[in-house]
């Protein structure tokens, strides 16, 4: 009973510590290896041959080589987009015409044989249902084809060579080589991307990988950036090469976001953020063969439903606020166009509108609902005039052709969605993302650096773009 | 597929209660009550999740590649009419170092008083993995091996003798392929005997520290033993504070290693809101 108290032990330990002398954390960890070497060692025996463990290397000499990796790397990705993008195209339009050519029409039926008042009718059947509509068959077939060829990516054990690829120029930037994993995280949700930094032991480059990691492109924005990649720059070119051209400006766009990364990363640790970069050893798990089958299941019911579901969740209410601005007037102008005639001046300098701009405020909760707010919220300002009867809504079945022809109707051209593709990559996240920055940094400060530098740097490059796009055109 | 490769002399096995499949009841996050809590820990990418959506039901995302889990998640399963609660922490490589993931994953071990430690070990890289498993020998006797992954051992010529490994390190060690859901009855069979107290195990203890350190250690461990008779890994504590570790200090100034022995199971991390059920989708 010589110690009684925890402070004797505590002392005690210090003393001993003094005694023992020499490195004791690495005479313990030693200990450890020594120990577990010669059980390993006891229990396992090799077959001579391992041609396998050959066969991994020699595919991980090509993917992670120096000359081939990155060009591999863009040219499977560009795979993935252009299947997603091809084959989206039909589905899409069938549950287009079916949600809005056939349900539509029979819901307002429905309101007016039941009497319905038509303001009650306006927010549930033009706003909520016709954004709900617009969401499923929007962002549903994409979502479908590109989340499971993500997934089956991911479990064959592609990320992590990824992760291999970029680990150097992350410590080039002065950031942790571990934040390649946490960025490729974020491509699927920013939220989970933040969260996965908790990997970082180290704080400041944990921060700068919490507060780059929105330059991932999301879940929520892939579809978002598939469609005006497929509406606007695929259009430029012949029908056969459109998905392929589609695909590579959804490539550009996710690779310049990667850049960003590096660039803003290797910005804060040369600012605000300075100090030394941690090593670590980054392990390639071994390729495995993916159980297609639970694949598909388990990313259409952990991430395309997901998606989709927080996409419904947010956009019926934001339909209902859309409707609403949109007809609730104050001495003969909607609130909607109130705002949207105030913005329209701003984001004109930004190669956008006032429309895109109130869009990108009402989606702050979930950037799934930018473009179904955009169309929203246009089809009602254009009104009975340009579009259709009404309460401004008439649909034709084809879904692409139609938002085209909205789209146009008022005032987008090339610029208009190459600036609104590339403020979607780089602006404030989302409010769940938000909250999380805030949960895991704890600091009110950094989680405003996390929401106003990107935004701020959103609105630099859309009006360099855009001011250069017009000099160059007006010379034309 | 399972059917034709079972032997004739196999099918004795159908008459064990290990075979009854209906045994396991995935109760997924139905976690009104249980009668015992079990920690899932692992290097990462071995297949813990994938451990855990099988005895669960639940389908937490899992991904070829490290760091997929960060948070812990949580699912119930029943077995033999016990109910059982599953916590499937971050794989980590060890847990003597200070991140977070690592961090998280010590304290449920040491402050949750998990009835059971399964660690789910890669047979392809047992070297590897053993680093881990005996930090948690040390924390806690407790233990089942998941050693897992045995397909792709067999892929790759590698023969590893799971019963060897089980008398070396004294608990049981069962060979599973989490993926096609074999040895999970097994798993469940050797969680349940330690769980219930049928298996006491006797687990190795880090033996090659050099001679001072072992002195100092046993030296220590006896100034905690008077203070905390009941701590049931003193050995470790000693170790750890030779070693410097702060937040072991200070639980023990706080007196929180005195009352592991007393509090039941989990709530010991009722209040920290960073350790609350989180799924990372």
């Amino acid at each position: 009973m010589t110690a009684s108290t925890s402070n004797e032990v505590l002392f005690h330990a210090r003393e001993l510590r003094w005694e023992v002398g020499g490195n004791i954390h690495e005479n313990l960890v030693e200990a450890i290896y020594t120990d577990a070497a010669r059980i390993a060692d006891r229990a396992v025996t090799r077959d001579g041959e391992k041609e396998r463990f050959d066969l991994d290397r020699s595919i991980d000499r090509l993917v992670t080589s120096r000359i081939w990796g990155f060009p591999l790397m863009l040219l499977l990705f560009t795979a993935v987009f252009w299947l997603t993008i091809t084959g989206a195209n039909y589905p899409s339009q069938i549950l287009a015409s079916f949600l809005i050519g056939t349900v539509y029409p029979i819901l307002l039926d429905f309101a007016a044989a039941i009497g319905l008042p038509w303001w009650l009718s306006g927010i549930l059947i033009d706003g909520v249902y016709l954004a709900t509509a617009w969401v499923v068959s929007v962002m549903l077939p994409p979502m479908m084809i590109f989340f499971p060829l993500f997934t089956l990516l991911e479990d064959l054990g592609y990320l992590p060579r990824v992760a291999f690829n970029l680990d150097n120029v992350f410590k080039k930037a002065g950031a942790h080589g571990k934040q390649s994993l946490s960025m490729m995280m974020g491509f699927g949700c920013n939220a989970a991307g933040v969260i996965s930094t908790r990997i970082i032991d180290s704080p400041r480059e944990r921060l700068i990988a919490i507060i780059t990691n929105n330059f991932a492109l999301c879940n929520g924005r892939w579809p978002t950036q598939i469609l005006l990649a497929t509406l606007f720059i695929g259009a430029l070119v012949p029908a056969y090469l459109g998905g392929f051209v589609s695909a590579l400006a959804v490539v550009g766009v996710a690779m310049l976001g990667v850049l960003i990364t590096f660039l803003a990363s290797a910005a804060l640790s040369r600012t605000w953020l300075k100090g030394e970069v941690s090593t670590f050893s980054l392990e390639l798990p071994p390729y495995r063969p993916p159980q297609v089958g639970r694949t598909i299941y388990t990313s259409i019911i952990d991430r395309t439903i997901f998606v989709l579901w927080r996409a419904i969740v947010f956009a019926a209410p934001a339909g209902a606020v859309i409707w609403l601005i949109a007809n609730v007037t104050i001495g003969g102008q909607s609130i909607a166009e109130y705002a949207i005639n105030f913005l329209n001046p701003i984001g004109f300098l930004f190669g956008m509108s006032g429309i895109i701009l109130v869009a990108y405020i009402v989606a702050i909760p979930a950037n799934e609902i930018v473009i179904p707010t955009i169309l929203m919220l246009t089809v009602m300002m254009l009104g009975a005039d340009n579009v259709g009867a009404g309460a401004g809504v008439m649909f034709e079945p084809d879904s692409g052709e139609t938002t085209l022809t909205i789209l146009t109707a008022s005032g987008w051209t090339l610029l208009t969605a190459v600036s609104v593709m590339l403020f979607s990559l780089v602006h404030n996240p989302c409010s769940t993302t938000i909250f999380t920055i805030f949960k895991e940094t704890g600091s009110r400060k950094w989680t405003a650096v996390a929401t106003l530098a990107p935004l701020l740097m959103g609105f630099a490059l859309t009006f360099f773009v855009a001011q250069i796009w017009r000099l160059i055109a007006g010379a034309l | 597929m399972m059917v034709d490769k079972i032997s004739p002399e196999a099918q004795g096995c159908e008459s064990c209660p290990v075979h009854h499949a209906a045994n396991l009841k995935k109760l997924g996050v139905d976690m009104e009550e249980w009668d015992y809590v079990v920690a899932l820990a692992g290097n990462p990418n071995t297949g813990k999740s994938t451990v855990f959506n099988a005895l669960t039901g639940l389908r937490q995302h899992t991904g070829n590649w490290p760091g997929k889990t960060v948070t812990r998640a949580e699912g119930g399963f029943e077995y033999a009419d016990k109910r059982y609660m599953l916590v499937d922490l971050p794989g980590t490589y060890s847990l003597l170092s200070t991140s977070l993931d690592e961090e998280i994953a010590r304290d449920f071990i040491l402050f949750g008083q998990p009835d059971v430690t399964i660690v789910v070990v890669d047979a392809t890289r047992l070297e590897r993995n053993l680093n881990l498993v005996l930090q948690v020998l040390e924390i806690t006797n407790r233990v089942v091996i998941c050693l897992n992954l045995m397909d792709e051992a067999n892929r790759h010529g590698l023969k590893v003798d799971d019963r060897r490994l089980a008398r070396d390190l004294g608990v049981p060690v069962v060979p599973t392929v989490a993926r096609r859901g074999e040895g999970l009855e097994e798993l469940l069979a050797a969680v349940h005997d330690v769980a219930s107290g049928e298996t006491i195990n006797k687990t190795h203890k880090i033996k090659a520290l050099s001679p001072q350190l072992e002195r100092a250690v046993s030296i220590l461990e006896t100034d905690i033993e008077a203070m905390f008779p009941d701590l049931p890994n003193s050995r470790w504590v000693a170790l750890r504070l030779l070693d410097g570790d702060k937040r072991i200090e200070d639980a023990i100034v706080r007196g929180e290693l005195g009352d592991l022995h007393t509090e039941p199971a989990v709530t010991g991390l009722g209040g920290d809101p960073d350790l609350s059920v989180e799924a990372v989708s």
